[in-house]
């Protein structure tokens, strides 16, 4: 599927979509990831729509509501966002600041994700399940 | 809070990529200085914060970053964030969770006081806000050690 306007890439797995977030993302691509998602769950009538943010070391409360926002549409069209991979420091963070995200659904890695929407995705061993961990990048 | 300064790091806040800026010059200036992940992290989402009120609420200003120690030799970081936008009308209200007067969660200024050790807002409406944190090294925002 086309990058959208977010330049985030919104993959499609067959029944569910996966997205992954990586690095920094400036605040007019979080708003456009929403439009992004939500037109991509209506064209592929996704059931699932995994979102892995394992890439960012930080989630402020922009962020946050824009992650928020992506399920809340996500569920209007008949699909459920799961949360992959946050990291320790973010998830600790997060709940200090006050937004522990109560609405959304999380799984550990996307294989697990996956599977609660009945897709397989058979880990290959050379790419690792994206799972947040505080180890920084060497 | 006696602080002998060090080092000073002054970044504008005028655009969505100087929030960008602002947060990786946190997150290195934190990892020079040897704090811990979970630190840098909370340190960083409160400047992310703070520097975004600073664009959207005051109009856009600036940020200093400072490298302080205290009496006992405690190291840190103070980060003040200054605009000369309408103020804050009501401080204390500001500061609860989940008061926004422009539609945000409300979770910018509550929040990031709670992330770090010492937290002041200064301002005066019509003249700007400034509003100053700092998270000393190595020693839990909360309680005792
Ligand atoms: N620099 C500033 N200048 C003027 N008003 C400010 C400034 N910073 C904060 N405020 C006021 O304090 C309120 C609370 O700020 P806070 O960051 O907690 O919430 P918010 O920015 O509205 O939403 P969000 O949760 O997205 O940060 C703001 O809505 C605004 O009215
Ligand atoms: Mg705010």
């Amino acid at each position: 599927m086309q990058p959208g306007a977010s330049s985030v890439p919104v993959l499609d797995l067959g029944g569910i979509l996966l997205i992954s977030i990586q690095g920094e993302l400036p605040d007019d691509a979080a708003v456009d990831l929403r439009t992004d998602v939500t037109l991509a769950v209506s064209e592929t009538g996704a059931r699932g729509v995994i979102i892995d943010i394992s890439g960012l070391d930080m989630v402020d409360s922009f962020l946050a509501r824009v992650l928020a926002e992506v399920a809340a549409s996500a569920r209007l069209l008949a699909a459920q966002a799961v949360l992959v991979g946050m990291r320790p420091s973010v998830a600790i963070t997060l709940v200090e600041l006050g937004l522990a995200l109560p609405g959304l659904e999380t799984s550990r890695t996307v294989i697990e994700a996956a599977s609660r929407f009945g897709v397989e995705i058979r880990d290959r061993g050379d790419q690792p399940a994206a799972r947040g961990t505080d180890r920084t990048p060497t | 809070m006696s602080t002998d300064e060090r080092a000073t790091v002054s970044l504008p806040v005028r655009n969505d990529a100087d929030l960008m800026t602002v947060r990786q010059r946190v997150r290195t200036l934190a990892q020079e200085l040897g704090f811990g992940l979970v630190q840098q992290t909370k340190l960083v989402t409160a400047a992310s914060e703070l520097a975004r009120n600073t664009l959207i609420h005051g109009g856009g200003g600036s940020v200093t970053v400072d490298a302080v120690s205290d009496a006992q030799g405690r190291d840190g970081l103070t980060l003040t964030f200054r605009d000369e936008g309408s103020g804050i009308t009501d401080v204390d209200r500001a500061l609860r969770d989940g008061y926004s007067t422009a539609g945000g969660l409300g979770m910018g200024l509550s929040g990031s006081k709670r992330l770090v050790h010492e937290f002041s807002v200064d301002t005066a409406l019509g003249e700007g806000t400034t509003v100053s944190v700092t998270l000393w090294r190595g020693h839990a925002s909360h309680g005792p050690r």
